[in-house]
């Protein structure tokens, strides 16, 4: 634990060097160093006269107070082993009618890909948040997640950058007025990536292959098409973040390559969980969660069967987007046997 | 009885969050009052009233509403006691971003969105950063990595509040939220003797007082003058 005596005597410049997150700790308080780099810390605030504390509407000893509690916190996390989610368990709730699921106890291991079914409002979303939430009996649906078999830290619920899950939402848009690089280097800082410019690099590559038509770096991110603005998120969410659990919750209208999109998402050290209502993306998952009414009804595990039909409903996907192509650029159909 | 202080910009979700909130409460056994305080107007009341809660508003008028709050608050607690509620609520719209209604040891959370941009987080003062618990709303109108960027914005400027999302029009983290905000230890009986967090400016100047004349000659007190040089500072 580093403790504020420590952080005190350290040079402003020095401290940046050790702990370079601590820029973005100064920047966001409004804490204008750029003069003072060899100048110590408690040298820094002391120039400061109480009236301009009162300015700025900062208190001294409460800066003190956060800058250690940030510093530790990021170090804790830059030390954590990252990727050591081998499985987690979900133990049965109750449904909307407080009657106990329908199962014993689901455990999920790395690698595998679930989806999620059942009508709008059945709690598909629910489920997922319980997910992130590492439910404990403290959600509408009483149920508990196990990580590794055991009841998790719940210390890690409020943490902005060590996040156990990476949601992909259904909702996809930007309201920040920036570039695509400027929001990917804020992203990339936010969740403590060491290499930002190669890591952005490849985002914006894995999204210009997922998306049909091309942007580059400086295109602002409100410009973005839809398709284009999900593209740069599902590559984003899979290059950038470590999180072991993928979460996506109902991606079908986006406008990309779903199959392209979710190879990109899934890979071997990742659980992924989908809610979904299309019938190839809920089949290319091992098992699928039936809800019904708030709870798990029934867990499926798609057969050989099954994955045949995948392979015909992909079939009817491809001609569908096909057609769709055509008729975007305006010729007429025909029927293709 | 639990007294919990929200805040935050207004139309930021305090209201959305307070009535799912107040749901996720309930289902537990627990009653609910509110206070609401504003400046010049709410309808807040009446939203409140057709959740089913006791209800109480105060307009500050030509006031800070979080000046306003501090004259009021003891009252309003007594308030909430005569009513027998397990947990009071006050809401007020955080107006001038320098104000903050929190007292030392009353449990303080701010409502902030997602929508607000990226440097609110920066001009946001007391009311963020002395919150102990921070709330984010209309996240379901943007992408994931534009929460993240926000949130570890937040995050930054007050890294030792705990910080969660809320879905105001859904409910979706309201009942996370729940097991946040009531604690069956606390039991206040009156907020008498408290201190504010942090305290509100203490500049009063002619217009304070009600002059309305522009010039020189009509301002005394506490007047500060903006530097007309070349830099903007
Ligand atoms: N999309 C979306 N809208 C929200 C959310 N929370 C609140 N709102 C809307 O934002 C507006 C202002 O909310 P309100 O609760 O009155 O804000 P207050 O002024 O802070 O009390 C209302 O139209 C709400 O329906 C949210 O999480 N998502
Ligand atoms: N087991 C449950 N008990 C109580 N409420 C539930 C339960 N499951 C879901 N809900 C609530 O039902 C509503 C709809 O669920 P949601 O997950 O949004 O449905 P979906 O994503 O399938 O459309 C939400 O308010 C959710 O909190
Ligand atoms: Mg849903
Ligand atoms: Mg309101
Ligand atoms: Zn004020």
């Amino acid at each position: 634990m580093i403790e504020i005596k420590d952080l005190e005597v350290m040079t402003i410049g020095d401290m940046e060097k050790k702990y370079p997150f601590v820029l973005s700790f100064l920047e966001n308080n409004k804490l204008d160093t750029t003069n003072f780099k060899e100048t110590t810390f408690n040298d820094y605030l002391e120039q400061f006269h109480p009236d301009e504390f009162e300015e700025l509407a900062l208190d001294k000893e409460q800066i003190k107070k956060n800058l250690v509690v940030f510093v530790n916190q990021m170090l804790s996390f830059l030390g954590m082993d990252k990727d050591t989610v081998e499985s987690i368990t979900i133990l049965p709730g109750v449904d909307k009618n407080g009657k106990r699921e329908n199962f014993d106890e689901l455990t999920i291991n790395k690698s595998e890909i679930i989806s999620i079914v059942g009508p709008t409002g059945s709690g598909k979303s629910r489920l997922l948040a319980d997910i992130e939430w590492a439910a404990n009996k403290d959600t509408p649906t009483m149920r508990t997640l196990l990580v590794n078999g055991e009841i998790p830290d719940h210390g890690n619920r409020f943490s902005t950058s060590n996040k156990m899950v990476a949601q992909l939402s259904q909702n996809m848009n930007f309201v920040m007025d920036l570039s695509v690089r400027e929001f990917l280097e804020l992203h990339a800082q936010s969740r403590m990536v060491e290499n930002p410019g190669e890591v952005i690099q490849r985002i914006v590559e894995a999204a210009n292959e997922l998306a049909g038509e091309k942007f580059d770096m400086d295109t602002p991110v409100t410009g973005l098409s839809g398709g284009q603005s999900r593209a740069l998120m599902i590559a984003d969410t899979a290059i950038l973040s470590t999180s072991p659990i993928v979460l996506i919750d109902e991606i079908e209208n986006a406008g990309i390559d779903r199959k392209r999109a979710l190879n990109l998402l899934v890979n071997e050290e990742k659980i992924v969980l989908m809610a979904t209502h299309d019938p190839s993306l809920a089949l290319i998952a091992d098992k699928r969660i039936i809800i019904k009414n708030g709870g798990i009804h029934k867990i499926i595990e798609t057969d050989e069967n099954e994955k045949v039909i995948l392979k015909d409903l992909e079939q009817m996907d491809l001609i569908i987007n096909e057609m769709r192509a055509r008729l975007r650029s305006g010729e007429t159909l025909e029927k293709i046997d | 009885m639990n007294l919990i202080t929200i805040s935050g910009p207004p139309s930021s979700g305090k209201t959305s969050v307070i009535i799912k909130t107040i749901e996720a409460v309930r289902q537990r056994g627990l009653t609910v009052g509110i206070v609401k305080f504003d400046c010049l107007y709410t309808d807040d009341d009446i939203l409140y009233e057709k959740a089913g809660v006791p209800v109480k508003k105060g307009l500050s008028g030509s006031l800070c509403p979080d000046h306003y709050f501090a004259s009021n608050i003891e009252e309003v607690v007594r308030w909430g006691n005569v009513k027998g509620v397990d947990m009071l609520i006050t809401e007020s719209a955080g107006l001038c971003n320098r104000c903050s209604p929190y007292l030392v040891g009353i449990k303080a959370i701010c409502v902030i969105d997602n929508l607000s941009g990226i440097n609110t987080p920066k001009k946001i003062g007391p009311m963020l950063k002395t919150a102990d618990v921070i709330v984010i709303t209309k996240g379901d109108i943007v992408s994931q990595a534009e929460r993240e960027v926000f949130a570890s914005r937040v995050h930054s400027v007050n890294p030792t509040a705990k910080i969660i999302p809320v879905n105001g029009l859904t409910g979706q983290g309201a009942y996370e939220l729940s097991t946040l905000v009531y604690s069956k230890e606390e039991n206040t009986e009156s907020v008498k003797g408290m201190e504010l967090r942090y305290p509100m400016p203490s500049a009063l100047c002619s217009y304070c007082l009600g002059e309305t004349r522009i010039g020189e000659e009509f301002q005394m007190g506490n007047v500060r003058k903006m530097k007309m040089g070349e830099n903007n500072d």
